[in-house]
């Protein structure tokens, strides 16, 4: 009876470990398929091709080249390699203003044809229509499409997701936006941080780190998303008045709020720390003649920089993997900050606002399932960081 | 003359009586052990010379305790100050996570030394003093927790010793060593008493016949029997020494 009980509980915790780690594997599966299909997709939006004129000898457009042609921001086919002419713009609704309903057909089936013979009349055209419409056309470019190139996307500066004909995915800005916040968030978080948990483990009276300790770690508990409606409400009209800002929405004010939730986790991993630093070798220091303070920022901080790091680190893990509280104070804007001033987007607020507006399957979709993947690497990244530092000290004694 | 001396000396954690009535005077240059079963104070006694006590909460002293006719307690004694002239070696290594020459350094750096080749000279002295220098004088910039326990505790010796101080406290110095580490410890604190007043706390018999000049035996809280260390182990005047020392309790 106790063995097949042993056998039994035995069996139980295989199959838990394995189907945990199973269920693991085939998250990180998932987000990496989803993330690479991006890289199959095409540059313009699927069912639709661009028709240029035959004359045009322009052969592959970028989806920026492609963004700015369409917002009418270059206007002269030398900009992307053609010949000096003016461009001109014709989406699909062009049809319908330059044509009756009977000339095209009830059904659209003349439609191609009308296409056709605008692209034919004007040589600096660019047409945006449906494949459908014209596929098989020897009488007009069309434009080959190409997949869009991983370049443009890890290295590309505009974060346009819905842009038409042609989507850009350049994520700088979000990483930068996510470093920025979180690099800020550090700055700040690091010297109260540091501060409190030094007071907590050396200075204050037992009473008073016997109270103040459960109130800090309660601040871990609290919710990210009271956290970003204390900043929406406090922070960022605090942030607009001091610095005359347009908008109080801004890195800063993510960076403080970030910097809020970081604190408890540094200070309470670094006071542990601290107060593990052995008594003999504080008393060893104070035998020497040193004072309190000596020996604070000589021996005990020293000594306990293992934990410290970690506690730095996993609170700049939280900071940048955290979306509720940043998406509602940093104003959201996706352009590469100059300033901590500026409003700002991250990663995973990208994710939240975008995910829900982006048909699944899509480019979109999958270029905010690549930007998870790039958030899960940054974050397996901090983690071996305190693997590393932890492992390496663990030597050191 | 009397490098310490301790007058009428009670001393209670809260509640607890843990020193009761006890006068000692050590003479200057003296190698003077501490010895009694475990719990009985000798520790307490010795982290008195030091004000080590002041750390604990709830600690209070009654009486007197003078070092070079000074009473330490006075509050006008600046007690870093008093530390520097007073050093201590604990029960267990314990280097600080730095460098062996760093280590050695501590003191002087902490108590506002500056010149480079002033500390550099100190510090290859007090490791030659400590019989440390030839081991490691290749490796001064290795951290010193690559040393061995007993070359840890002979760089704490060294450690207390680069500050000179006129007295050194030692709190079972060798208690977590091997025999060989041991036997150089003691010879060194033979060594070593040509420099410094010495006391040590131990729970080694042998070990304070050996290194000892004088002999306080402790038993709960009161100071037994003080002599001639020779006396004591020869031809103690209290039964209780005697008990003790022939492994009767303790």
């Amino acid at each position: 009876m106790k063995k097949w009980i042993d056998r039994l509980a035995r069996r139980v915790f295989t199959v838990s470990g394995f189907v945990t780690s199973a269920v693991i594997l085939l998250i990180i599966g998932f987000l990496f398929s989803e993330a690479a299909g991006l890289f199959r997709q095409p540059i313009v939006e699927e069912g639709y091709v661009l028709a240029l004129n035959k004359s045009n000898t322009v052969d592959r457009l970028s989806a920026e080249e492609i963004k700015l042609l369409f917002d009418e921001d270059i206007t002269n086919w030398r900009d992307v390699g053609g010949a000096d002419m003016p461009v001109r713009v014709f989406r699909l609704e062009d049809l319908d203003r330059l044509y009756t309903e009977e000339e095209l057909g009830a059904e659209y089936e003349h439609a191609g044809d009308k296409i056709a013979e605008q692209v034919r009349a004007d040589r600096g055209i660019i047409a945006f229509v449906p494949t459908v419409l014209v596929e098989g056309r020897t009488d007009i470019h069309l434009v080959p499409d190409h997949t869009i190139p991983v370049k443009d996307v890890l290295l590309g500066t505009e974060w346009y997701p819905t842009a038409t004909p042609s989507p850009i995915f350049g994520m700088v800005p979000l990483l930068a936006g996510t470093l920025w916040v979180s690099f800020f968030a550090i700055l700040i978080a690091l010297p109260f941080g540091l501060a409190v948990s030094i007071y907590m483990a050396e200075v204050a009276p037992p009473g008073v780190s016997r109270v103040l300790k459960p109130v800090i770690e309660l601040l871990g508990g609290i919710p990210s998303v009271v956290y970003g409606f204390f900043g929406l409400a406090v922070i960022v009209p605090l942030l607009q008045q001091t610095f005359r800002l347009p908008v109080g929405e801004s890195g800063l004010a993510g960076s403080i709020v970030l910097a809020l939730m970081a604190l408890p986790t540094i200070i309470t991993v670094s006071e542990d720390a601290m107060r593990n630093c052995p008594r003999t070798m504080r008393e060893a220091s104070l035998a020497l003649g040193a004072t309190r303070w000596q020996t604070i920022y000589k021996v005990v901080v020293p000594y306990s920089i293992s934990g410290i790091t970690s506690g730095v680190v996993l609170g700049i893990g939280r900071a940048i993997g955290e979306t509720m509280a940043v998406l509602m104070v940093t104003g959201n804007a996706a352009v590469i900050p100059t300033s901590i001033l500026d409003p700002l987007r991250t990663i995973p607020a990208t994710i939240a606002a975008e995910l829900g507006e982006a048909p699944a399957g899509g480019a979109h979709y999958q270029a905010l399932f690549l930007l998870g993947v790039i958030l899960f690497f940054i974050t397996l990244i901090i983690n071996s960081c305190v693997e590393l530092v932890s492992a390496r000290n663990k030597t050191k004694r | 003359m009397n490098k310490i001396e301790a007058k009428n000396v009670d001393f209670y954690y809260g509640s607890f009586h843990a020193l009761k009535g006890i006068n000692i005077a050590i003479p200057t240059g003296e190698v003077v052990a501490f010895i009694g079963p475990s719990g009985c104070g000798k520790s307490t006694f010795l982290r008195l010379f030091n004000r080590m006590n002041d750390l604990i909460p709830g600690a209070r002293l009654e009486g007197q305790i003078l070092i070079d006719g000074n009473d330490i307690y006075d509050r006008s004694v600046d007690v870093d100050v008093l530390r520097r002239g007073v050093g201590m070696v604990f029960q267990r290594p314990n280097p600080f996570p730095k460098s062996i020459f760093e280590n050695v350094a501590y003191g002087l750096r902490v108590n506002g030394v500056k010149d480079k080749a002033f500390i550099s000279q100190r510090v290859e002295e007090a490791l030659t003093s400590a019989a440390l220098w030839t081991e490691v004088k290749d490796k001064l910039k290795e951290s010193a927790y690559a040393l061995s326990g007993g070359q840890q505790q002979r760089l704490c010796i060294a450690r207390a010793m680069a500050v000179q101080p006129s007295v050194l406290l030692m709190d079972e110095p060798a208690s977590a060593l091997d025999p060989i580490s041991t036997a150089k410890i003691e010879e060194l604190i033979c060594e070593l008493s040509s420099q410094t007043t010495i006391v040590i706390v131990t729970h080694s018999m042998q070990q304070a016949a050996r290194v000892s000049n004088k002999t306080a035996f402790f038993y709960l809280g009161e100071m037994v029997e003080y002599g001639e260390t020779k006396k004591i182990f020869t031809n103690p005047e209290k039964e209780a020494t005697q008990n003790y020392i022939t492994g009767r309790f303790g």
